[in-house]
């Protein structure tokens, strides 16, 4: 994008401003380099989610952002219920709560380095991934709705994960008021076996080496040193999500059109909160919010049983677990009161700030640890959210790399053969079904991940703590 | 966007077949397109690009799946339609790659054949979320030719 066409207020804030249709502003956190990197449509995307029915202050997009669907991938807005404030299915995308949870091993990179191979193999093994994967765990029609009704309460009450794990998830590892009456019977059935698989795309597990303590406080306070050894996996709801995505993005296109919502781009489907099809929709997400949750936990289950194979005594806590592509309703001072929203993340991750009454006591004096996924080649990042995110995104910040090149591209510029050998010759083993997979997910095409957590720490979204440097990855 | 070259290609239905299929580029995804000369030809072309998201194995045609679904309009049919081959690739665990398709104003009958997802066999790239309204299309080109295009969620 030209950075012209926006107004800038400081060297990592663009407005913007209201004209046409739009309802408020809207803010982009990004440098010039990374604005210059993103294709047009982000603009418009943005402009259009700025024009729905009761937005609130404005429409934010993060520095990672890329063209979406309706909303630009980055995209962070909140909507007052009291305003005919909507929700949006196109706003949360078709991988409800997809998101990232990294554990803490107790290990260093030294003990790794001679069983790396190994265990490779191991993860490629146990952990099922990628089209026509099964999961170990058919759940009947009982289980399916506890699962959805309890999210990882439910997988470590089946002994699917630990107790201690649940205070390092959002809301306790279980979305409160999900309604699985909401959830239709083809999404339930496309999840009947999914459950502790982890799907395709960008989604990963990978074991990862600290490289680099940014902020040597807030690094003690999560137990990151130097070389230290982490596990972290991305991956949301699947199958159920995606099923329940398509089906409300219809239903709602339908009820648009109903509440008279003058829609710029259908893919922006929403419905009014205060509406049958809208209160139906929060129920049937919190639902997959539940399973995305449970699934993680599922699949920290598996790679905890790995890991003690090799080393016994590992100490595999759990660092956090947050979700990337979510609705919730959320208390935010807007005109110096207190008011309840409900805030879209669409490829942006909650960054909660110093203090803030729903983090863990461990947690709460520092701030919450907010997890970037890089590539398979680069390297990840863990932040923590910054004390003026509140005000600034409504506490949000990036949430990936962001993708530079289409998966098209990627596939005339490398062989997937070559990148897992180069990765090799660097120290990081890919495990993978599809070498076709892994020329698309090329390290190259990607956006340089360390530019976009540079620009969200100078925008004040959340502060660089730790730098991680793959190990071994698992690609789907 | 920009249209991906090279790479459109007659489908494996028959030397008379006036079905093709390409694959265009999205941000983050990638786009199918199906050709024909008709608005049921475009849309089994549409599937054609959907497998070729997943591989590029061929499918052996074991097993027949029979699938309808309708829309308000012809577009929404082809979101629909789409939907409904990713449905029944998930429960069934298969690749589907080849369609028939059967359409009575915006109701349509389609028929899938295909053969169990092997990730040794079918080396599958991704695993599509959900077919999307971005770019979506379903038109009659000046040459008479049908076309029909949208995003898919990978």
């Amino acid at each position: 994008m030209d950075p012209a066409r926006f107004t800038p207020v400081d060297a990592t804030t663009w407005r913007i401003e209201p004209s046409g249709a739009m309802r408020a502003p809207a803010v982009i956190y990004a440098n010039e380099d990374l604005i210059r990197g993103m294709d047009e449509k982000v603009y418009d995307q943005a402009a259009n989610v700025a024009s729905l029915p009761g937005i609130v202050t404005a429409a934010y997009v993060m520095p990672d952002a890329h063209w979406g669907y309706g909303f630009p991938i980055g995209g962070v807005a909140a909507f007052d219920p009291d305003d005919g404030g909507v929700v949006s299915a196109g706003g949360v995308g078709f991988d409800i709560s997809c998101g990232v949870r990294t554990m803490l091993t107790g290990l260093k990179t030294s003990e790794i380095r001679p069983v790396q191979h190994a265990l490779a193999d191991a993860f490629y093994r146990e952990i099922p991934a990628g089209v026509g994967s099964k999961g170990a765990i058919t759940l009947d029609n009982a289980d399916l709705d506890a699962m959805l009704t309890a999210g990882a309460r439910w997988a470590v009450a089946h002994g699917w994960g630990e107790e201690r794990d649940l205070g390092r998830i959002e809301e306790g590892g279980m979305e409160a008021d999900a309604k699985p009456e909401c959830v239709s019977e083809r999404a339930k059935e496309r999840q009947r076996r999914q459950m502790g698989t982890l799907g395709s795309g960008n989604h990963y597990l990978e074991v990862q080496a600290v490289t680099d303590i940014l902020d040597p406080g807030a690094a003690e306070a999560f137990h990151l040193s130097k070389d230290d050894v982490v596990v972290t996996v991305h991956c949301g709801s699947r199958g159920l999500g995606h099923q329940i995505g398509s089906e409300y993005l219809k239903e709602m296109a339908i009820a648009a059109k109903a509440a008279s919502i003058d829609l710029p781009d259908r893919e922006l489907a929403c419905a009014p909160i205060k509406s049958d099809v809208g209160q139906r929709y929060l129920g049937a997400m919190r639902a997959a919010v539940n399973c995305a949750l449970a699934n993680r936990e599922i699949l920290t289950h598996h790679a905890r049983q790995v890991i003690r194979r090799f080393f016994p005594n590992a100490a595999l806590d759990l660092l956090f677990d947050v979700s990337h592509n979510t609705c919730k309703v959320e208390s935010h001072v807007v005109d110096g009161k207190p008011k309840e929203l409900f805030v879209h993340r669409k490829g942006a991750t909650r960054a909660l700030g110093p203090g803030h009454p729903s983090l863990p006591d461990a947690l709460r004096p520092l701030g919450q640890p907010v997890l970037i996924g890089g590539s398979m080649g680069t390297s990840s990042y863990i932040l923590v959210g910054a004390a003026g995110s509140a005000t600034k995104s409504f506490a949000s910040a990036c949430h990936g790399a962001g993708r530079a090149m289409s998966r098209h591209a990627a596939l005339k510029q490398w062989s997937g053969r070559k990148i897992v050998d180069d990765l090799a010759a660097e120290g990081i083993v890919i495990r993978s079904p599809s070498s076709r997979g892994v020329a698309e997910e090329a390290p190259g095409a990607y956006k340089d991940v360390g530019a976009v957590v540079a620009a969200a720490e100078e925008a004040g979204l959340a502060r660089r703590v730790a730098q991680l440097r793959p190990l071994i990855c698992i690609k789907g | 966007m920009t249209l991906a070259p090279n790479n459109v290609r007659n489908s494996a239905v028959g030397a008379a077949s006036t079905i093709g299929w390409e694959l265009f580029s999205h941000d983050a995804d990638v786009g199918v397109r199906g050709f024909g000369s008709t608005v049921a030809e475009a849309l089994e072309g549409a599937a054609l690009a959907l497998t070729a998201v997943i591989t590029d194995a061929p499918i052996a045609p074991e097993t027949r799946v029979e699938v309808t679904c309708d829309a308000p309009d012809i577009e929404l049919l082809l979101v629909e339609w789409l939907n409904a081959i990713i449905y029944e690739m998930a429960v069934r665990h298969m690749i589907l790659g080849r369609f028939a398709v059967h359409i009575e104003g915006t109701r349509l009958r389609g028929t899938l054949w295909g053969e169990p997802a092997d990730a040794k066999k079918h080396a599958p790239v991704c695993e599509p979320k959900g077919a999307t309204y971005t770019a979506l299309r379903v038109a009659q080109d000046a040459d008479g030719f049908w076309s029909a295009s949208c995003v898919v969620d990978v």
